[in-house]
């Protein structure tokens, strides 16, 4: 059975700065997917590069094992639509309401009738623990960074996607949202059967959703024949690898990362 | 010998103005591979009503205020300007005339897409560059929507729609406001003012203004949308997406003013011989 979405020898660079070099990684149907990496080494970019929204300045991206690059950009729409996006900050359209957020890509492209969208919203609301009629009327921006949270999760899975891909869906979160987030996560994978990717230096989530666990390093800190996936393993092996990279990432340990930034 | 390709980083003068030059060509090209994308989806779909009556309502309607004010002032600046020049001449019955030929061929036009230009420029600019910099923008892409298709074909619509109409409204606020002005305050007979206007002013010099507001209210959205989609992170590429909105649109909308003033004229001779020519 082919991936569900693959990266091969995947380079981005915007201008004249690298991002991204020689990155191959695949995500198994069922599987939960977690990148972790310091800020900047381009995790955010590769969940990107994976949904299309941006292209790769060389390599290729297969969705079910066809490269993106050979499907005509009306296959691209369509094929797109298995893939959902929580975005970093939600990205929810701040001129929509949370139902028209959220009923957006139905609208867009469906052929479902209102009471139908109607119903597919409230059941979305509700399995994010949102109560439809307190919330649905309400603008974005008279939402908590929660609220906003799982209003753009029930609007990715609005769509019913195969795929879930999440950018640091914790960040900016309490402690106990954080929790919620990720057993969201986890629910929604057993639920649905879902393959997940999850993009977040959040240790906690790491260990509570992660299947596979895959370390992106600063190309600027690496040797031009280091590969650029310094680790490649289960949750359980990040927190007991020998690589120090990975081991201080993981504990939280700045102690070598701060006398290289003060000798630079 | 191999031979030994260096990058020239000199910084001379010269330099400087051969990189501004290559940027502004490399702009362009992109304002109109843009403009050929959003022509392109106009073409094949048109924007859904409840998408649409919004924008028009904030570019037109909203703008009305605006219009009122830049079209009184106006009327009665070039009232009080050309007033004192035609007095010299014991002229200033035939005010009217300049008032009002100025008014429809070249200021109403102008000043009402400056004005617009500022104030639906850089509000599209802004709303689209912070929808950029929140990622709005890809999570359209991600729900299968056409950001071009969506955000830019209805400010396009309500752009070469509407402004054209703000024109017309400029216009008749200036015509009147200029009427008033030097009929009440300048002591001008109204029957020689309007006796004069109808004599001079022709349906020509009102259409000539009208078809350069339709390519000033094109323009204007091309211009502002590209900017906005191309924003840098941060308040300040916003800020600068907006700014560069007004600036460019300025730019142009002088550019475009001067070129089709000169066709439109052109086209005059050629269609009218026995009437006057540029040249």
């Amino acid at each position: 059975m082919s991936s569900y979405l693959e990266l091969q020898n995947v380079s981005k660079h915007f201008g004249d700065q690298p991002i991204l070099r020689d990155v191959s990684l695949s995500v198994q149907p069922g599987e939960t997917l977690v990148i972790i990496g310091e800020s900047g080494c381009g995790k955010s970019v590769t969940m990107k590069l994976m949904m299309n929204l941006l292209r790769p300045s060389s390599g290729r991206v297969l969705w079910y094992g066809r490269p993106v690059c050979d499907l005509s950009s009306r296959e691209v729409v369509r094929e797109r639509l298995q893939y959902g996006y929580l975005f970093q900050m939600a990205a929810l359209f701040d001129s929509l309401d949370v139902f028209e957020n959220v009923a957006f890509g139905l609208r867009q492209n469906t052929s479902l009738s209102l009471p139908e969208i109607q119903q597919r919203v409230d059941a979305c609301l509700k399995d994010v623990g949102l109560r439809p009629e307190l919330v649905s009327r309400k603008m974005p921006a008279q939402l908590s960074g929660g609220m906003r949270k799982r209003v753009g999760l029930a609007r990715a899975l609005a769509m019913r996607p195969r795929v879930m891909l999440y950018d640091e869906p914790t960040t900016g979160l309490d402690p106990i949202m954080s929790d919620v987030i990720n057993q969201l996560i986890l629910r929604t994978r057993d639920r649905e059967q879902m393959t997940s990717i999850v993009v977040t230096h959040d240790m906690h989530t790491v260990r509570k959703v992660a299947d596979r666990v895959i370390m992106l390093y600063p190309l600027s800190r690496l040797q031009p024949d280091e590969p650029q996936i310094i680790f490649e393993g289960t949750a359980e092996e990040a927190f007991e690898s020998s690589d120090p990279r990975v081991s201080d990432f993981v504990r939280g340990d700045a102690v070598v990362r701060l006398k290289e930034l003060l000798a630079s | 010998m191999s031979a030994n390709l260096q990058v020239d980083t000199r910084d001379t003068f010269v330099h400087s103005i051969g990189r501004m030059v290559i940027d502004m060509v490399a702009l362009a090209g992109d304002v109109t591979l843009f403009a050929l994308q959003m022509v392109g989806w106009l073409l094949v779909r048109w924007p859904r009503g409840n998408v649409l009556w919004p924008v028009m309502y904030q570019i037109g309607v909203l703008s009305v205020p605006v219009i009122i004010v830049t079209g009184g002032f106006i009327g009665m600046v070039l009232a009080v300007q050309a007033y004192e020049q035609f007095a010299l001449m014991h002229m200033e019955n035939q005010l009217g005339t300049v008032v009002n030929v100025t008014l429809l061929k070249e200021l109403g036009p102008v000043l009402a897409a400056v004005m617009l230009a500022g104030r639906v420029g850089s509000s599209m600019s802004a709303e689209l560059g912070t929808m950029r910099v929140t990622e709005q923008i890809d999570a359209l892409t991600a729900l299968g929507a056409n950001p071009v298709a969506h955000l830019v074909v209805p400010r396009f619509l309500a752009c070469f729609l509407l402004i054209p109409m703000l024109t017309i409204f400029a216009d008749g606020i200036g015509v009147l406001s200029g009427w008033w002005f030097s009929t009440q305050v300048l002591g001008i007979e109204g029957f020689h003012y309007w006796h004069y206007s109808r004599n001079y002013v022709n349906a020509y010099d009102f259409w000539s203004g009208i078809v350069k507001s339709v390519f000033f209210g094109a323009t204007i959205a091309i211009l502002s949308c590209h900017r906005g989609f191309h924003s840098r992170a941060g308040a300040e590429g916003v800020g600068r997406a907006a700014t560069e909105a007004f600036v460019y649109s300025f730019v142009v909308i002088l550019m475009l003013d001067f070129l089709l003033g000169f066709l439109l004229m052109e086209f005059y001779g050629v269609m009218w011989p026995s009437q006057a020519g540029l040249m």
